[in-house]
Protein backbone atom coordinates (compact mmCIF):
# COMPACT_ATOMS: atom_id res chain seq x y z
CA UNK A 1 0.00 0.00 0.00
CA UNK A 2 2.84 2.47 0.96
CA UNK A 3 4.65 1.59 -2.29
CA UNK A 4 1.66 1.80 -4.37
CA UNK A 5 0.79 5.52 -2.60
CA UNK A 6 4.41 6.35 -3.36
CA UNK A 7 4.24 5.43 -7.08
CA UNK A 8 0.96 7.33 -7.14
CA UNK A 9 2.76 10.77 -6.02
CA UNK A 10 5.85 10.00 -8.30
CA UNK A 11 2.92 9.85 -11.16
CA UNK A 12 1.76 13.12 -10.21
CA UNK A 13 4.87 14.49 -10.19
CA UNK A 14 5.51 13.15 -13.85
CA UNK A 15 2.00 14.65 -14.49
CA UNK A 16 3.06 18.35 -13.05
CA UNK A 17 5.36 18.20 -16.13
CA UNK A 18 3.19 16.90 -18.89
CA UNK A 19 0.44 19.25 -17.12
CA UNK A 20 2.48 22.05 -17.59
CA UNK A 21 3.82 21.72 -21.11
CA UNK A 22 0.01 20.51 -22.33
CA UNK A 23 -1.54 23.68 -20.10
CA UNK A 24 1.14 25.75 -22.55
CA UNK A 25 -0.11 24.22 -25.76
CA UNK A 26 -3.50 24.25 -24.76
CA UNK A 27 -3.55 27.88 -24.50
CA UNK A 28 -1.28 28.57 -27.54
CA UNK A 29 -3.47 26.32 -29.80
CA UNK A 30 -6.44 27.72 -28.32
CA UNK A 31 -5.88 31.42 -29.45
CA UNK A 32 -3.52 31.01 -32.66
CA UNK A 33 -4.40 27.67 -33.27
CA UNK A 34 -0.62 26.73 -33.71
CA UNK A 35 0.69 23.71 -32.77
CA UNK A 36 3.63 24.85 -31.02
CA UNK A 37 6.18 22.12 -31.89
CA UNK A 38 9.06 24.26 -30.83
CA UNK A 39 7.12 23.56 -26.60
CA UNK A 40 9.63 21.15 -26.34
CA UNK A 41 12.98 22.84 -27.25
CA UNK A 42 11.61 26.09 -24.86
CA UNK A 43 11.23 23.50 -22.04
CA UNK A 44 14.84 22.26 -22.66
CA UNK A 45 16.39 25.50 -23.21
CA UNK A 46 14.53 26.54 -19.52
CA UNK A 47 15.81 23.87 -17.84
CA UNK A 48 19.70 24.42 -19.77
CA UNK A 49 19.45 28.40 -18.54
CA UNK A 50 18.95 27.29 -15.31
CA UNK A 51 22.25 25.29 -15.91
CA UNK A 52 24.22 27.87 -17.33
CA UNK A 53 22.59 30.67 -14.65
CA UNK A 54 24.34 28.48 -12.29
CA UNK A 55 27.55 27.80 -13.47
CA UNK A 56 28.12 30.91 -15.96
CA UNK A 57 26.60 34.05 -14.09
CA UNK A 58 26.01 32.33 -10.04
CA UNK A 59 22.43 33.24 -9.91
CA UNK A 60 20.63 30.42 -7.81
CA UNK A 61 17.94 28.31 -8.79
CA UNK A 62 15.39 30.32 -7.22
CA UNK A 63 16.65 33.47 -9.97
CA UNK A 64 16.37 31.13 -12.66
CA UNK A 65 12.97 29.93 -10.93
CA UNK A 66 11.73 33.75 -12.06
CA UNK A 67 14.28 34.79 -14.93
CA UNK A 68 14.05 32.04 -17.62
CA UNK A 69 9.58 32.29 -17.61
CA UNK A 70 9.95 35.53 -17.99
CA UNK A 71 13.22 35.57 -20.43
CA UNK A 72 11.44 33.07 -22.50
CA UNK A 73 8.12 34.61 -22.26
CA UNK A 74 9.83 37.41 -23.87
CA UNK A 75 11.68 35.59 -26.59
CA UNK A 76 8.62 33.80 -27.78
CA UNK A 77 6.09 37.13 -27.78
CA UNK A 78 9.79 38.03 -30.28
CA UNK A 79 9.12 34.32 -32.39
CA UNK A 80 5.25 35.41 -32.66
CA UNK A 81 5.48 38.71 -33.77
CA UNK A 82 8.64 38.07 -36.42
CA UNK A 83 7.88 34.53 -37.44
CA UNK A 84 4.31 33.03 -36.70
CA UNK A 85 2.33 35.92 -37.14
CA UNK A 86 3.81 36.34 -40.80
CA UNK A 87 2.85 32.93 -41.17
CA UNK A 88 -0.94 32.98 -39.73
CA UNK A 89 -3.16 33.75 -42.33
CA UNK A 90 -1.38 30.40 -44.19
CA UNK A 91 -2.18 27.09 -44.20
CA UNK A 92 -1.90 25.64 -40.26
CA UNK A 93 1.03 23.22 -41.63
CA UNK A 94 3.13 26.21 -42.63
CA UNK A 95 3.49 27.32 -38.51
CA UNK A 96 3.91 23.75 -37.94
CA UNK A 97 7.18 23.46 -40.10
CA UNK A 98 8.24 27.02 -38.59
CA UNK A 99 7.92 26.05 -35.31
CA UNK A 100 9.76 22.69 -36.00
CA UNK A 101 12.68 24.34 -37.86
CA UNK A 102 12.84 26.65 -34.61
CA UNK A 103 13.26 23.33 -32.71
CA UNK A 104 16.12 21.71 -34.50
CA UNK A 105 18.27 25.22 -34.50
CA UNK A 106 17.43 25.59 -30.72
CA UNK A 107 18.63 22.31 -30.20
CA UNK A 108 21.75 22.19 -32.26
CA UNK A 109 22.56 25.42 -30.87
CA UNK A 110 22.70 24.00 -27.31
CA UNK A 111 24.40 20.99 -28.46
CA UNK A 112 27.22 22.65 -30.17
CA UNK A 113 27.92 24.96 -27.20
CA UNK A 114 27.47 22.08 -24.35
CA UNK A 115 27.51 18.89 -25.97
CA UNK A 116 25.04 16.50 -25.70
CA UNK A 117 26.03 15.02 -22.41
CA UNK A 118 23.60 15.66 -19.58
CA UNK A 119 24.74 18.75 -17.10
CA UNK A 120 24.31 17.76 -13.38
CA UNK A 121 21.86 20.73 -11.54
CA UNK A 122 21.30 20.17 -8.05
CA UNK A 123 18.13 20.99 -6.29
CA UNK A 124 18.84 23.98 -3.74
CA UNK A 125 19.66 23.25 -0.25
CA UNK A 126 16.85 24.21 1.54
CA UNK A 127 14.30 21.50 -0.60
CA UNK A 128 17.20 18.77 -0.52
CA UNK A 129 15.73 16.81 2.49
CA UNK A 130 12.36 14.76 2.38
CA UNK A 131 9.19 15.38 3.31
CA UNK A 132 7.11 13.36 6.39
CA UNK A 133 3.58 12.53 4.06
CA UNK A 134 2.70 10.23 7.08
CA UNK A 135 2.72 6.78 5.30
CA UNK A 136 5.99 7.58 3.70
CA UNK A 137 9.05 9.98 3.72
CA UNK A 138 8.85 11.49 0.17
CA UNK A 139 11.78 14.05 -1.61
CA UNK A 140 11.03 17.42 -0.80
CA UNK A 141 11.66 18.65 -4.07
CA UNK A 142 9.16 16.50 -5.60
CA UNK A 143 6.88 18.02 -3.21
CA UNK A 144 7.56 20.97 -3.95
CA UNK A 145 7.33 20.69 -8.09
CA UNK A 146 3.88 19.15 -7.63
CA UNK A 147 2.79 22.23 -5.31
CA UNK A 148 4.11 24.80 -7.78
CA UNK A 149 2.37 22.88 -10.56
CA UNK A 150 -0.99 22.01 -9.28
CA UNK A 151 -0.76 26.36 -7.95
CA UNK A 152 -0.36 27.20 -11.54
CA UNK A 153 -2.75 25.35 -13.18
CA UNK A 154 -5.26 26.87 -10.13
CA UNK A 155 -4.06 29.89 -11.01
CA UNK A 156 -4.21 29.56 -14.55
CA UNK A 157 -8.06 28.17 -14.16
CA UNK A 158 -9.03 31.09 -11.94
CA UNK A 159 -7.51 34.00 -14.24
CA UNK A 160 -9.20 32.71 -17.67
CA UNK A 161 -12.79 31.24 -15.55
CA UNK A 162 -13.11 34.46 -13.11
CA UNK A 163 -11.35 37.62 -14.44
CA UNK A 164 -12.52 39.88 -17.52
CA UNK A 165 -9.23 39.15 -18.97
CA UNK A 166 -10.18 35.56 -19.09
CA UNK A 167 -13.39 35.92 -20.78
CA UNK A 168 -11.96 38.44 -23.33
CA UNK A 169 -9.49 35.38 -23.94
CA UNK A 170 -12.18 32.53 -23.97
CA UNK A 171 -14.29 35.03 -26.41
CA UNK A 172 -11.51 35.78 -28.48
CA UNK A 173 -10.25 31.55 -28.45
CA UNK A 174 -13.47 30.21 -29.50
CA UNK A 175 -14.50 32.80 -31.98
CA UNK A 176 -12.55 35.42 -32.67
CA UNK A 177 -14.08 36.31 -36.02
CA UNK A 178 -17.41 37.05 -33.78
CA UNK A 179 -15.53 38.36 -31.43
CA UNK A 180 -13.96 41.52 -33.22
CA UNK A 181 -17.51 42.13 -34.80
CA UNK A 182 -18.80 42.61 -30.75
CA UNK A 183 -16.05 45.33 -30.50
CA UNK A 184 -13.09 43.22 -29.15
CA UNK A 185 -9.70 43.54 -30.70
CA UNK A 186 -8.68 39.64 -30.73
CA UNK A 187 -4.96 40.80 -32.23
CA UNK A 188 -3.76 42.26 -28.92
CA UNK A 189 -4.33 39.15 -26.66
CA UNK A 190 -1.99 36.91 -29.63
CA UNK A 191 1.15 37.89 -28.82
CA UNK A 192 0.57 37.71 -24.77
CA UNK A 193 -1.15 34.62 -24.86
CA UNK A 194 1.46 33.12 -27.05
CA UNK A 195 3.99 34.45 -24.46
CA UNK A 196 2.53 32.96 -21.44
CA UNK A 197 2.23 29.57 -23.10
CA UNK A 198 5.86 29.52 -23.83
CA UNK A 199 6.60 31.09 -20.31
CA UNK A 200 4.65 28.13 -18.95
CA UNK A 201 7.19 25.56 -20.84
CA UNK A 202 10.52 27.80 -19.44
CA UNK A 203 8.62 27.05 -16.13
CA UNK A 204 8.30 23.38 -16.80
CA UNK A 205 12.12 23.49 -17.77
CA UNK A 206 13.61 25.58 -14.78
CA UNK A 207 11.61 22.51 -12.39
CA UNK A 208 12.77 19.72 -13.74
CA UNK A 209 16.39 20.68 -14.16
CA UNK A 210 17.20 18.96 -11.08
CA UNK A 211 15.41 15.94 -11.49
CA UNK A 212 15.78 15.07 -15.03
CA UNK A 213 18.86 14.93 -17.06
CA UNK A 214 19.39 18.48 -18.75
CA UNK A 215 20.65 17.99 -22.11
CA UNK A 216 19.85 19.11 -25.82
CA UNK A 217 16.98 16.62 -26.40
CA UNK A 218 15.44 16.58 -23.09
CA UNK A 219 12.56 18.33 -24.51
CA UNK A 220 12.42 16.15 -27.90
CA UNK A 221 11.62 12.92 -25.99
CA UNK A 222 8.69 14.70 -23.49
CA UNK A 223 7.28 16.62 -26.35
CA UNK A 224 5.61 13.67 -28.21
CA UNK A 225 4.01 12.47 -25.12
CA UNK A 226 2.72 15.97 -24.28
CA UNK A 227 1.48 15.90 -28.29
CA UNK A 228 -0.46 12.87 -27.13
CA UNK A 229 -1.67 14.31 -23.82
CA UNK A 230 -3.25 16.99 -25.24
CA UNK A 231 -4.94 15.28 -28.05
CA UNK A 232 -6.43 13.05 -24.88
CA UNK A 233 -7.80 15.96 -23.15
CA UNK A 234 -8.41 17.43 -25.95
CA UNK A 235 -7.38 20.23 -28.15
CA UNK A 236 -7.49 23.70 -27.40
CA UNK A 237 -9.10 22.40 -23.88
CA UNK A 238 -7.40 23.72 -20.94
CA UNK A 239 -8.99 21.60 -18.36
CA UNK A 240 -8.73 18.66 -20.49
CA UNK A 241 -5.00 18.86 -20.92
CA UNK A 242 -4.23 19.24 -17.54
CA UNK A 243 -6.28 16.59 -16.43
CA UNK A 244 -4.93 14.44 -19.23
CA UNK A 245 -1.45 15.43 -18.25
CA UNK A 246 -1.92 14.16 -14.51
CA UNK A 247 -3.66 11.29 -15.67
CA UNK A 248 -1.00 9.86 -17.76
CA UNK A 249 1.58 10.43 -15.22
CA UNK A 250 -0.12 8.57 -12.94
CA UNK A 251 -1.18 5.67 -15.28
CA UNK A 252 2.41 5.81 -16.32
CA UNK A 253 4.15 5.28 -12.98
CA UNK A 254 1.70 2.81 -11.92
CA UNK A 255 2.40 0.45 -15.25
CA UNK A 256 6.23 1.29 -14.24
CA UNK A 257 5.74 0.17 -10.87
CA UNK A 258 4.83 -3.52 -12.00
CA UNK A 259 8.18 -4.39 -12.75
CA UNK A 260 10.97 -3.43 -15.44
CA UNK A 261 9.96 -5.49 -18.47
CA UNK A 262 6.82 -3.25 -18.62
CA UNK A 263 8.87 -0.32 -18.69
CA UNK A 264 8.24 -0.59 -22.29
CA UNK A 265 4.63 -0.82 -22.26
CA UNK A 266 4.42 2.88 -19.88
CA UNK A 267 6.37 4.38 -23.00
CA UNK A 268 4.15 2.83 -25.63
CA UNK A 269 0.67 3.23 -23.12
CA UNK A 270 -0.20 7.01 -23.60
CA UNK A 271 -0.30 6.65 -27.41
CA UNK A 272 -2.79 3.63 -26.89
CA UNK A 273 -4.64 5.66 -24.66
CA UNK A 274 -4.59 8.17 -27.26
CA UNK A 275 -5.89 5.65 -29.79
CA UNK A 276 -8.27 4.28 -27.87
CA UNK A 277 -9.56 7.83 -26.77
CA UNK A 278 -9.57 8.70 -30.61
CA UNK A 279 -11.92 5.77 -31.47
CA UNK A 280 -14.39 6.84 -28.60
CA UNK A 281 -14.20 10.71 -28.63
CA UNK A 282 -12.69 12.05 -31.89
CA UNK A 283 -12.43 15.45 -30.04
CA UNK A 284 -10.92 14.15 -27.10
CA UNK A 285 -12.00 13.49 -23.77
CA UNK A 286 -12.97 17.35 -22.84
CA UNK A 287 -12.87 19.05 -26.31
CA UNK A 288 -15.87 19.85 -28.00
CA UNK A 289 -16.20 19.00 -32.13
CA UNK A 290 -15.57 21.75 -34.45
CA UNK A 291 -18.90 23.80 -35.37
CA UNK A 292 -18.83 23.33 -39.62
CA UNK A 293 -17.89 26.63 -40.56
CA UNK B 1 -26.04 57.60 -40.56
CA UNK B 2 -24.52 54.98 -42.69
CA UNK B 3 -24.00 55.75 -46.31
CA UNK B 4 -22.72 52.69 -48.51
CA UNK B 5 -21.92 53.06 -52.12
CA UNK B 6 -21.47 51.39 -54.82
CA UNK B 7 -20.44 48.29 -52.67
CA UNK B 8 -19.04 44.63 -54.46
CA UNK B 9 -18.10 41.99 -52.94
CA UNK B 10 -16.32 38.85 -53.95
CA UNK B 11 -16.01 35.41 -52.46
CA UNK B 12 -12.84 34.12 -54.62
CA UNK B 13 -13.94 34.40 -58.11
CA UNK B 14 -17.37 34.64 -57.51
CA UNK B 15 -19.28 37.94 -57.66
CA UNK B 16 -21.85 38.09 -54.84
CA UNK B 17 -22.66 42.02 -54.83
CA UNK B 18 -22.94 44.45 -57.16
CA UNK B 19 -22.56 47.99 -56.73
CA UNK B 20 -25.00 48.07 -53.55
CA UNK B 21 -25.67 51.76 -52.71
CA UNK B 22 -28.09 52.57 -50.10
CA UNK B 23 -28.37 55.22 -46.85
CA UNK B 24 -29.89 54.62 -43.65
CA UNK B 25 -30.37 58.01 -41.55
CA UNK B 26 -30.17 58.10 -37.58
CA UNK B 27 -33.78 56.78 -36.22
CA UNK B 28 -34.43 54.79 -39.67
CA UNK B 29 -35.09 51.21 -39.85
CA UNK B 30 -34.63 49.86 -43.70
CA UNK B 31 -34.99 46.19 -44.15
CA UNK B 32 -32.83 44.40 -46.85
CA UNK B 33 -35.04 41.54 -48.43
CA UNK B 34 -34.08 38.72 -51.23
CA UNK B 35 -33.97 35.58 -51.36
CA UNK B 36 -31.14 33.17 -50.18
CA UNK B 37 -27.77 33.47 -51.52
CA UNK B 38 -28.73 37.12 -52.99
CA UNK B 39 -26.12 39.22 -50.64
CA UNK B 40 -27.79 40.12 -47.63
CA UNK B 41 -25.79 38.46 -45.19
CA UNK B 42 -22.68 39.60 -47.16
CA UNK B 43 -23.91 43.21 -46.86
CA UNK B 44 -23.95 43.55 -43.36
CA UNK B 45 -20.41 41.44 -42.99
CA UNK B 46 -18.78 44.40 -45.18
CA UNK B 47 -20.07 46.73 -43.26
CA UNK B 48 -18.84 45.27 -39.77
CA UNK B 49 -15.37 44.87 -42.14
CA UNK B 50 -15.41 41.28 -41.68
CA UNK B 51 -15.26 40.14 -45.43
CA UNK B 52 -12.02 40.11 -47.23
CA UNK B 53 -12.11 41.20 -50.61
CA UNK B 54 -14.81 43.93 -51.30
CA UNK B 55 -14.78 47.45 -53.55
CA UNK B 56 -16.84 50.40 -52.42
CA UNK B 57 -17.19 52.95 -50.08
CA UNK B 58 -18.97 52.57 -46.71
CA UNK B 59 -19.35 55.54 -44.36
CA UNK B 60 -20.21 55.54 -41.26
CA UNK B 61 -21.05 59.92 -39.71
CA UNK B 62 -19.66 61.10 -42.94
CA UNK B 63 -16.27 58.91 -42.17
CA UNK B 64 -15.35 56.07 -44.31
CA UNK B 65 -14.71 52.57 -42.71
CA UNK B 66 -12.10 52.07 -45.46
CA UNK B 67 -9.26 50.09 -43.29
CA UNK B 68 -11.11 49.96 -40.23
CA UNK B 69 -10.79 46.80 -38.65
CA UNK B 70 -13.93 44.78 -37.20
CA UNK B 71 -13.50 45.76 -33.42
CA UNK B 72 -12.71 49.16 -34.46
CA UNK B 73 -16.32 49.53 -36.03
CA UNK B 74 -17.59 48.20 -33.43
CA UNK B 75 -16.81 51.02 -30.69
CA UNK B 76 -17.95 52.80 -33.62
CA UNK B 77 -21.10 52.40 -32.89
CA UNK B 78 -21.74 48.95 -35.19
CA UNK B 79 -24.43 46.40 -33.14
CA UNK B 80 -24.04 42.97 -35.10
CA UNK B 81 -26.59 40.95 -34.71
CA UNK B 82 -24.86 37.71 -36.64
CA UNK B 83 -27.37 35.20 -38.72
CA UNK B 84 -25.92 32.55 -36.16
CA UNK B 85 -26.89 34.43 -33.58
CA UNK B 86 -23.33 34.29 -31.77
CA UNK B 87 -23.14 32.66 -28.94
CA UNK B 88 -20.21 30.79 -26.89
CA UNK B 89 -20.32 27.45 -25.58
CA UNK B 90 -17.60 28.78 -23.18
CA UNK B 91 -19.07 32.30 -21.84
CA UNK B 92 -22.15 31.77 -19.82
CA UNK B 93 -25.40 34.43 -20.36
CA UNK B 94 -24.19 37.11 -18.30
CA UNK B 95 -20.82 37.10 -19.51
CA UNK B 96 -21.79 37.12 -23.29
CA UNK B 97 -23.78 40.07 -22.49
CA UNK B 98 -20.83 42.07 -20.44
CA UNK B 99 -18.26 40.88 -23.31
CA UNK B 100 -18.68 44.00 -25.77
CA UNK B 101 -17.68 47.00 -24.87
CA UNK B 102 -20.19 49.69 -24.21
CA UNK B 103 -19.97 52.00 -27.36
CA UNK B 104 -22.34 54.60 -27.51
CA UNK B 105 -24.37 56.89 -25.35
CA UNK B 106 -27.64 55.23 -23.89
CA UNK B 107 -26.48 51.74 -23.06
CA UNK B 108 -29.38 49.57 -21.36
CA UNK B 109 -28.12 48.61 -18.15
CA UNK B 110 -27.63 44.68 -17.16
CA UNK B 111 -30.81 44.99 -15.03
CA UNK B 112 -32.79 46.63 -18.23
CA UNK B 113 -31.82 44.21 -20.03
CA UNK B 114 -33.25 41.43 -17.31
CA UNK B 115 -35.88 43.01 -16.91
CA UNK B 116 -36.95 42.77 -20.71
CA UNK B 117 -35.91 39.51 -21.24
CA UNK B 118 -36.57 37.43 -17.92
CA UNK B 119 -35.44 34.21 -19.66
CA UNK B 120 -32.14 35.54 -19.78
CA UNK B 121 -32.31 36.30 -16.32
CA UNK B 122 -33.42 32.62 -15.22
CA UNK B 123 -30.46 31.52 -17.52
CA UNK B 124 -27.83 34.04 -16.46
CA UNK B 125 -25.25 31.81 -15.08
CA UNK B 126 -25.74 28.70 -18.73
CA UNK B 127 -23.55 28.46 -21.60
CA UNK B 128 -25.40 31.04 -23.97
CA UNK B 129 -24.87 28.03 -26.50
CA UNK B 130 -27.33 25.95 -24.34
CA UNK B 131 -30.31 28.62 -24.72
CA UNK B 132 -33.54 27.44 -26.91
CA UNK B 133 -32.90 28.95 -30.54
CA UNK B 134 -35.49 32.30 -29.12
CA UNK B 135 -33.47 32.73 -26.19
CA UNK B 136 -30.01 33.34 -28.28
CA UNK B 137 -31.39 35.53 -30.17
CA UNK B 138 -32.80 37.29 -27.71
CA UNK B 139 -29.26 37.32 -25.95
CA UNK B 140 -27.81 38.62 -29.56
CA UNK B 141 -30.16 41.56 -29.39
CA UNK B 142 -29.85 41.86 -25.77
CA UNK B 143 -26.16 42.28 -26.25
CA UNK B 144 -26.06 45.07 -28.48
CA UNK B 145 -28.50 46.72 -26.96
CA UNK B 146 -26.20 46.55 -23.62
CA UNK B 147 -23.64 48.12 -25.88
CA UNK B 148 -25.62 50.78 -26.68
CA UNK B 149 -24.61 50.42 -30.47
CA UNK B 150 -26.31 53.87 -32.73
CA UNK B 151 -26.78 51.19 -35.42
CA UNK B 152 -27.84 47.89 -35.61
CA UNK B 153 -27.02 45.38 -38.13
CA UNK B 154 -29.82 42.81 -37.70
CA UNK B 155 -29.19 39.13 -39.48
CA UNK B 156 -32.82 37.66 -39.87
CA UNK B 157 -33.56 38.37 -35.95
CA UNK B 158 -36.64 36.82 -35.92
CA UNK B 159 -36.05 33.43 -37.34
CA UNK B 160 -37.67 30.78 -36.19
CA UNK B 161 -38.87 32.72 -33.22
CA UNK B 162 -43.05 32.33 -31.94
CA UNK B 163 -44.92 34.82 -33.30
CA UNK B 164 -44.98 36.46 -29.38
CA UNK B 165 -41.31 36.39 -29.95
CA UNK B 166 -41.31 38.08 -32.80
CA UNK B 167 -43.72 40.34 -31.46
CA UNK B 168 -41.26 41.57 -28.63
CA UNK B 169 -38.31 42.03 -31.17
CA UNK B 170 -40.78 44.26 -32.99
CA UNK B 171 -41.29 46.36 -29.91
CA UNK B 172 -37.70 46.29 -28.79
CA UNK B 173 -36.82 47.65 -32.66
CA UNK B 174 -39.05 50.54 -32.77
CA UNK B 175 -38.46 51.17 -29.04
CA UNK B 176 -34.67 51.76 -30.34
CA UNK B 177 -35.33 53.62 -33.13
CA UNK B 178 -37.75 56.43 -30.95
CA UNK B 179 -34.14 56.57 -29.37
CA UNK B 180 -32.74 57.39 -32.73
CA UNK B 181 -31.03 54.22 -33.31
CA UNK B 182 -30.85 53.22 -36.80
CA UNK B 183 -31.34 49.34 -37.94
CA UNK B 184 -29.92 47.92 -40.90
CA UNK B 185 -33.12 44.69 -40.99
CA UNK B 186 -32.28 41.47 -43.01
CA UNK B 187 -35.62 40.48 -43.02
CA UNK B 188 -37.44 37.59 -44.96
CA UNK B 189 -40.47 37.97 -42.68
CA UNK B 190 -42.54 41.13 -44.78
CA UNK B 191 -45.17 41.39 -42.78
CA UNK B 192 -42.90 41.96 -39.30
CA UNK B 193 -40.66 44.45 -41.82
CA UNK B 194 -43.74 46.67 -42.79
CA UNK B 195 -44.73 46.79 -38.89
CA UNK B 196 -40.84 48.36 -37.94
CA UNK B 197 -38.90 49.46 -41.12
CA UNK B 198 -39.68 52.71 -43.22
CA UNK B 199 -38.24 51.52 -46.03
CA UNK B 200 -37.35 48.67 -48.22
CA UNK B 201 -34.58 47.56 -50.58
CA UNK B 202 -35.10 44.01 -52.55
CA UNK B 203 -31.66 42.93 -53.55
CA UNK B 204 -31.29 40.24 -56.11
CA UNK B 205 -27.83 38.67 -57.53
CA UNK B 206 -25.93 41.57 -55.80
CA UNK B 207 -28.19 44.01 -56.58
CA UNK B 208 -30.90 46.50 -55.42
CA UNK B 209 -33.27 45.81 -57.98
CA UNK B 210 -36.16 47.41 -56.24
CA UNK B 211 -36.98 50.21 -53.28
CA UNK B 212 -39.89 50.68 -51.74
CA UNK B 213 -42.03 52.20 -48.55
CA UNK B 214 -44.81 50.64 -46.75
CA UNK B 215 -47.59 51.55 -49.11
CA UNK B 216 -45.70 50.10 -51.67
CA UNK B 217 -45.24 46.48 -49.80
CA UNK B 218 -48.41 46.13 -48.90
CA UNK B 219 -50.15 47.01 -52.30
CA UNK B 220 -47.66 44.32 -54.52
CA UNK B 221 -47.44 41.89 -51.08
CA UNK B 222 -48.08 39.03 -52.89
CA UNK B 223 -46.43 39.66 -55.46
CA UNK B 224 -43.05 40.11 -53.61
CA UNK B 225 -43.68 37.12 -52.02
CA UNK B 226 -43.55 35.15 -54.62
CA UNK B 227 -40.64 36.46 -55.50
CA UNK B 228 -39.00 35.62 -52.56
CA UNK B 229 -40.23 32.26 -53.05
CA UNK B 230 -42.27 32.07 -49.63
Amino acid sequence: MVNFLQHTFNGLVGGAFLALLALGLAVIFGMLRVVNFAHGAIYMLGAFGAYVLLTEVGLSFWWALLVMPLALALFGMAVERLLVARLARLDPLYNFLLTFGLTLILQDAVKSRYGVQSSPYDAPEILSGSVDLGAFDFPAYRVFVLVIAVAVCVGVWWLLSRTRVGMVVRAATERPELSTGLGIDVGRWVTPVFGFGIGLAGLAGVLAAPIRAVNPLMGADLIIVVFAVVVIGGLGSIFGSVAAGFAIGLVQAWVQALGEHWALLSQVLVFLVMAGVLLWRPAGLFGREEAPA
Amino acid sequence: MLRIHELSAWYGEAQVLRGVSLEIAAGEVVTLCGRNGAGKTTLLRCVMGLHQGQRGTVELDGRSLAGQPAHRRARAGLGWVPDDRGCYATLTVAETLSLPPVVGPSPWSLEQVYDAFPHLHARRNAPSTTLSGGEQQMLALARVLRMGARLLLCDEPTEGLSPLLVAQVGDILRQAKQHGVAVLLVEQNLHFATTVADRHHLLAEGRVVESLDNTEVAAREKDLLAYLGI
